[in-house]
């Protein structure tokens, strides 16, 4: 039984993938092992971190909590696919630079996630809705405040971002990888 | 934390899925949202060998309003339910519950029938069903569909009245009539979305005389089960409601639990906790209008 494989087909980031996988392939593993998108981030495996959040059809879910043939048929967006372009930031992904919302960045894929989600929903989130959109997701490092302050950078009417998201340039001990915008 | 091989088969239609659930009994396990089951099959908890996926079954799926009672289907979507203004006025305490269950992600795929049939004794939704008096339909190939009541259908942490051959199909609420209706939830757990150390939710109805006509109350997490207290809820009728009234109810419905103990939370904390938080919801409901917001979900 295990080596009974099923044929999934899943719109991720917009290009249809389909993989033959295992049923108890989780999404999370599907994405990271079968696609190589390792942006979304395996943390507790059953649904307590946050960190392996992706939108399913639009909404935040726990990738970990599914899978992938469960999700035949429908539409992921990961980390990988929120930025607008290849080489550019969102607005939230920039205000999370600009806020410092982000130490070691595990939860990070798992934050921006939880927050394009909210902001797609409710472009003005006061406080209160940002802490209620990512009370699902854990951090360790920033205590949270700079992330709510991040959204609401990046949610501040006329925001602009700032940053670009490659340096020109490495940084001394920096690997630049080609190809990848928010590596 | 990667669960054991299993086959996986789509549900064509509720009688696919009942069918099968004949053939493989106790090796096949439903899953519609999954937020509960999955993490079980991670933790290797649960390990059926066939996983039933009755998540794309339309007619599971339907919400119908009706004056005395709403219908639901089993795999409902929790944020659907909570995005539904309409079931707002006719179920105001399973919107509150809801607040308090896990978080947006896993309310976007978590199902009512999936928390009631995963009977976790802290959880919201089967707080909600027992204080309301809930019927849970349950159908089988064999005998089609038997209601049971949720009084009956918890008998224990995570042990339900669902045979091996059952699949919970939908489960009816029944709608309050003829007067105001007031609601209040509230729990305690370590962080929001955390299971429970303790929790209370009440429903009341209020004349405009401010004397209580209708009353049901219930406690999650100090008990095998959640338990409602329909005899402990007479001593509201005809009575107008106050923080000493509030306070003898809440303790004489702390004395009929059993809860257990551990590292954050005695016996006699989860108790005391239990009073505080019943006699809260009792004090919020009688004073708050129905559509003024529930008690902060945030601590």
């Amino acid at each position: 039984m295990s080596s009974f494989l099923v044929t999934v087909e899943i719109k991720v980031n917009g290009v249809i993938q389909s993989r033959a996988v295992e049923p108890r392939t989780t999404l999370v593993d599907f994405l990271r092992e079968h696609l190589g998108l390792t942006g979304t981030h395996v943390g507790c495996e059953h649904g307590i971190c946050g960190a392996c959040s992706v939108l399913l059809d639009g909404d935040p879910v726990r990738s970990c909590c599914m899978f992938a043939v469960q999700a035949d048929g429908l539409s992921v967006i990961t980390v990988e696919g929120l930025a607008p372009q290849r080489g550019r930031l969102s607005k939230i992904q920039d205000a999370f630079c600009e806020a410092h919302a982000l130490q070691c960045g595990y939860c990070t894929p798992g934050m921006l996630v939880a927050c394009h989600a909210l902001v797609a929903k409710t472009p003005q989130p006061d406080e209160a809705q940002i802490r209620d959109a990512i009370g699902g997701n854990l951090c360790r490092c920033t205590g949270y405040q700079q992330i709510v302050d991040a959204v609401k950078l990046a949610t501040s009417p006329g925001y602009e971002v700032k940053g670009s998201p490659v340096p020109q340039a490495a940084r001394p001990g920096h690997t630049v990888i080609p190809g990848v915008a928010n590596g | 934390m990667k669960a054991a091989p299993f086959e996986y088969i789509r549900a064509e239609s509720i009688d696919h899925a009942v069918e099968l659930l004949s053939r493989h009994g106790a090796d096949c396990k439903p899953v519609a949202g999954g937020q509960s089951l999955v993490p079980m099959m991670a933790m290797r908890l649960a390990r059926p060998s066939v996983l039933l996926d009755i998540n794309r079954l339309a007619d599971l799926k339907q919400v119908t309003i009706g004056t005395n009672s709403v219908h639901m289907g089993a795999a409902a979507r929790q944020r659907d339910v909570e995005d539904n203004e309409a079931l707002h006025g006719a179920l105001p305490l399973v919107r509150d519950a809801l607040r308090w269950v896990g978080h947006i992600q896993t309310r976007n795929r978590g199902t009512v029938g999936g928390s009631l049939v995963h009977a976790d004794p802290s959880a919201e939704l089967p707080l909600a069903a027992v204080v309301l008096g809930a019927t849970m339909h349950l159908r089988s190939e064999a005998d089609g569909v038997r209601q049971v009541r949720a009084q009956e259908f918890f008998q224990g942490p995570m042990f339900t009245a669902v045979a091996e051959s059952e699949c919970l199909v939908g489960i009816d609420w029944p709608v309050w009539q003829g007067g105001e209706v007031r609601t209040g939830f509230v729990e305690t757990a370590m962080r929001h979305g955390d299971f429970a150390m303790a929790s209370a939710a009440c429903q009341l109805q209020i004349g405009p005389d401010g004397i209580c006509r209708r009353a049901a109350i219930g406690m999650g997490g100090v008990d095998g089960t959640p338990l409602a207290f329909p005899e402990v809820a007479e001593r509201l009728i005809g009575e107008r409601m106050g923080p000493a009234l509030a306070r003898d109810v809440a303790h004489a419905c702390a004395e009929r639990t059993e809860p257990g103990s551990d590292l954050f939370a005695d016996v006699a904390y989860r108790r005391h906790l239990a009073a505080v938080l019943m006699a809260r919801v009792l004090l919020h409901a009688a004073v708050t209008s129905p559509q003024a917001s529930a008690l902060a979900t945030t601590h």
